[in-house]
Parts: structure tokens; C-alpha cells; sequence
């Protein structure tokens, strides 16, 4: 399979995260199974965002309880927990982007 | 005995072109594969020697994909032309396709993956072959001008037009148009439908005898009324009545946004926040517009910080409403409502189609 690795190698690949974490109404991360060589700053400003749209949803009157959100390589879904949320974090595969 | 088919073979990559070069050897037609590294190249190549099917990657160095296909489908119409590309973009693919180019292809990343464009590529070539004759190269002729030129010559044909992830099919019987569909319309609503489309791809398939007539209104008849309220659409002359600072409900542009399956509310936020936004079935547009613009900006800042690549869209499920969001680099940011009972991956595919007549 050594010419499936050189098929990818064009796209310089960067180290994606995969896990899950917990933060609280205040956004301090409560759980986390996303590995430590991404920053934990890093992490706690990811749940600080996806907090912040959660909220200001509600403000505007758009009421959910899960969020899906797609990059071209990488999905975070999140749930919003009693004012916290949980937040799973994902790269999409090659595979997964392959045309249907 | 037929002549061997060429390919061209276009990639910055030479890794890439050695290891496709390869994959295309081995195809039952054995085709003669030429590869080159650079766009000036390839066009050089194609001037020099008639190839059957041309390959090319779209993010290159100096002269881009995109930049290539331009050239090429000028100078070359009869020229098959499939593009191999590492980015899944929808922006790239629609472009891709309104250069006339008959497949957009991800490099495959799996031994399937390849088996599959292989045998695409085999029967691409094998078409090449089989009808040799008739023009190609009229992606600069309006649909009106296809239709009645079908329509003239009185034709029997089923006319396939695809726009990014829409597709419609208009049914032509001896010069008179009998039907027309689209994923969720059919009928004379379908035809006026397809006709809005201000570009994309089409085919021209066998006809199809056996399919029931529901049009009975004249070619010449049916193209009137669809110019007419396609001008209609355009809404009224700059200055004759515009209130810019209000987001007023836009039924003739949203509307039809807003016949797609389980869609309760549609908001366009362009990308200049001093422009208006316009909203259909939605109330608090400037709230939810505000906070879809913030939603934005946050989600781009995450996707940044983590090198997620570029952000495609996200989606809202709750108890009362389901939303979707989708960016696009001209038109700003597209907000759907969904209707409660709309599951998850029902919201996503009818998005997509609700994103693509939008953007068109």
C-alpha cells in the first residue's frame, strides 16, 4: 500500500486533534479526552466560543441543543449541556471526503 | 483497428504524475499517457498533438487549474477533460464544471477509490471512441438558445442539466416540449425552474417516447412566459422603491427557497454588513442575521486555530427548530430554518440543494 501513502503525502498534513471534553457555564474545561499535545488554552477557547454562540443564539431566539459544524477537514459537534456544553472534536477522513 | 487513445496527464506534482501515469498504463484500452508538470506546458503539448482526454490537478503553482481549463476548453473543445484534485471544494467543482470539464474527481485515497476511476476513465475513453463525431464546446450557448434549437430542428431528446448538486431533465418530442422536472417540481414550474439557472452543464440523452405529456403550452410560448417572469424576478429598476436599511421579505428571489421540503424560514446575509439582509418567513432577521454573521467569525476563528481547513457549514438541531449555515466567498452567509420534525441528515441534504439555487 505504499503508493496509497504517497497519494496523500501532497496535502501537507496537520496534526488534527480527536476527543472529546466537558466545559462548564463559565467555559473551564470540567472533562477531557483530547490529547495533551494540543494546548490546553487552545481547547478552553474552543468551548469558550462554542458557548458564545450558544448563548447569543438563545438571545436571538433560535433555540437548540446540538450544533454540527464541518471544515474541510475536521467536524466538531457540540451539545449544550445545562449552560455548559460538551464538545466532540473529529478529523474528517479521506474517505469520509470522498465524492459519493 | 481504433487509434490509440492519448491522455494528458497534468499535475505540479511528479510523485503524482509518476504514480497516476502508472494507474493509467494499466487500463484495458492501454491508452498512451503523456504527463507534464506546469499549465504552459500542457497547453503547449495539446497545440503540439491531438490527446483524447486531458487530466488535470487544479492548485498549481503560477497558471492554476482553473486558469488552464479556460484556456484549454477555448482553444480545444473537443477535448475530454477530467479533473483530479486533492481539495473537495464546492466552489472549485462548480467552476470546474462550468468550464466544461466532464468529471471533478477527489484523488482517490483507497484501492476502491482507484478501481473506480479507473473504470471511469476506461469508459470515458471507450465513449471517445464509439462517437467520434459531432461538435462539443457550446458551454457559451444559453439554455434558451439549446432548447430551441432542439426545439427547431424538431428533435426528439431528453436534455439532462446539472448546476452543482441540482439537476434537471426537460423532455423534448419532435420539437415540442412535453415535461420537465426537478428534484421537487415538475411540469411548466420545473421548465421555468431549470431556465433560471444562470449556468451549468447539460447532455443531450435519448428520448424518452413513453413519458407523459404534461406541458401543452408552445416552445415559443413557454420561453416567453419564462423570460417574462425571470424578469419579474429581477424585481424593480435600481431607485424605484428601496428601502436598504430594512430586511424586507424578498418573495420573488426566497420564496423559492422556501418550497424545498421542511424549510420554515430562509435569511441572505451579504457580505457587506452595511447591506441589507433579506429574509422570508422570519421575523427577527436583523437578530438571527447578527448572530448567524458572530456564529461565523467564531466558528472561522476554531477551524483557523486548529488548521480544520475552510469552514463549510454547520447545522442546529433543537426541540422547536433546526438550522442550517453555509458561507459562500461572494454571495456572504446563507441561514436555512428547518422545520422540527426535518431530521439531521434530512437538513444537510436539503441544504445543499437549497445552498446551490441560492448560489445560482
Amino acid at each position: 500500500m505504499g503508493f496509497l501513502t504517497k497519494l496523500t503525502q501532497k496535502s501537507g498534513l496537520h496534526r488534527l486533534p480527536s476527543g472529546t471534553f466537558t466545559v462548564d457555564p463559565h467555559g473551564n474545561i470540567v472533562s477531557s479526552t483530547v490529547p495533551q499535545w494540543v494546548p490546553e488554552a487552545q481547547v478552553r477557547e474552543i468551548g469558550r466560543e462554542i458557548l458564545a454562540i450558544f448563548k447569543a443564539a438563545a438571545a436571538a431566539r433560535l433555540q437548540f441543543s446540538e450544533m454540527k459544524v464541518q471544515y474541510a477537514a475536521f467536524k466538531i459537534t457540540a451539545r449544550e449541556m445545562r449552560g455548559g456544553a460538551m464538545i466532540f472534536l473529529s478529523p474528517r477522513t479521506s474517505q469520509a471526503l470522498a465524492p459519493s | 483497428m481504433a487509434a490509440q487513445n492519448k491522455i494528458l496527464l497534468l499535475d505540479d506534482d511528479d510523485q503524482m504524475l509518476e504514480l497516476y501515469q502508472e494507474l493509467l498504463k494499466q487500463l484495458p484500452s492501454q491508452p498512451d499517457v503523456q504527463v507534464c508538470n506546469t499549465g504552459a506546458r500542457a497547453i503547449a503539448m495539446l497545440e503540439s498533438e491531438p490527446f483524447t482526454l486531458l487530466i488535470t490537478d487544479l492548485r498549481m503553482p503560477k497558471m492554476d487549474g482553473l486558469q488552464v481549463l479556460a484556456i484549454v476548453r477555448r482553444k480545444f473543445p473537443q477535448l475530454r477533460i477530467v479533473v483530479l484534485t486533492g481539495v473537495l471544494d464546492e466552489e472549485y467543482r462548480s467552476r470546474a464544471y462550468a468550464q466544461g470539464v466532464e468529471m471533478f474527481w477527489q484523488k482517490p485515497s483507497s484501492v476502491e477509490d482507484i478501481k473506480l476511476f479507473q473504470d471511469c476513465v476506461e469508459s470515458m475513453l471507450d465513449r471517445a471512441t464509439q462517437a467520434p463525431e459531432g461538435f462539443r464546446g457550446v458551454q457559451n450557448k444559453s439554455l434558451v438558445d439549446l432548447v430551441q434549437l432542439e426545439c427547431l430542428s424538431r428533435s426528439s431528446s431528453l436534455l439532462h442539466i446539472t448546476r452543482g448538486g441540482l439537476h434537471g431533465k426537460i423532455w423534448i418530442q419532435n420539437g415540442e416540449i412535453i415535461d420537465a422536472a426537478t428534484t421537487n417540481m415538475s411540469g411548466e414550474e420545473a421548465f421555468k425552474e431549470i431556465l433560471s439557472w444562470k449556468g451549468g452543464n447539460f447532455e443531450i440523452l435519448p428520448a424518452d417516447p413513453a413519458r407523459p405529456r404534461t406541458i401543452n403550452n408552445s416552445y415559443q410560448g413557454l420561453l416567453l412566459d419564462t423570460a417574462q417572469a425571470l424578469d419579474e424576478s429581477k424585481g424593480p429598476p435600481p431607485g424605484a422603491e428601496a428601502d436598504a436599511q430594512t430586511a424586507a421579505p424578498n418573495p420573488s428571489g426566497l420564496a423559492a427557497l422556501g418550497h424545498f421540503e421542511g424549510v420554515s424560514f430562509v435569511l441572505s446575509i451579504p457580505p457587506d454588513e452595511k447591506a441589507a439582509v433579506e429574509a422570508w418567513s422570519l421575523e427577527n432577521s436583523q437578530e438571527v442575521a447578527l448572530w448567524a454573521r458572530d456564529t461565523h467569525r467564531r466558528l472561522a476563528r476554531i477551524g483557523e486555530s486548529l488548521h480544520a481547513g475552510e469552514l463549510t457549514g454547520a447545522t442546529g438541531i433543537g426541540l422547536l427548530e433546526n438550522w442550517a449555515l453555509r458561507p459562500h466567498a461572494q454571495k456572504g452567509l446563507l441561514c436555512v430554518g428547518f422545520r422540527p420534525a426535518v431530521g439531521a441528515d434530512e437538513v444537510e441534504q436539503t441544504m445543499n440543494h437549497v445552498f446551490d439555487k441560492w448560489a445560482s
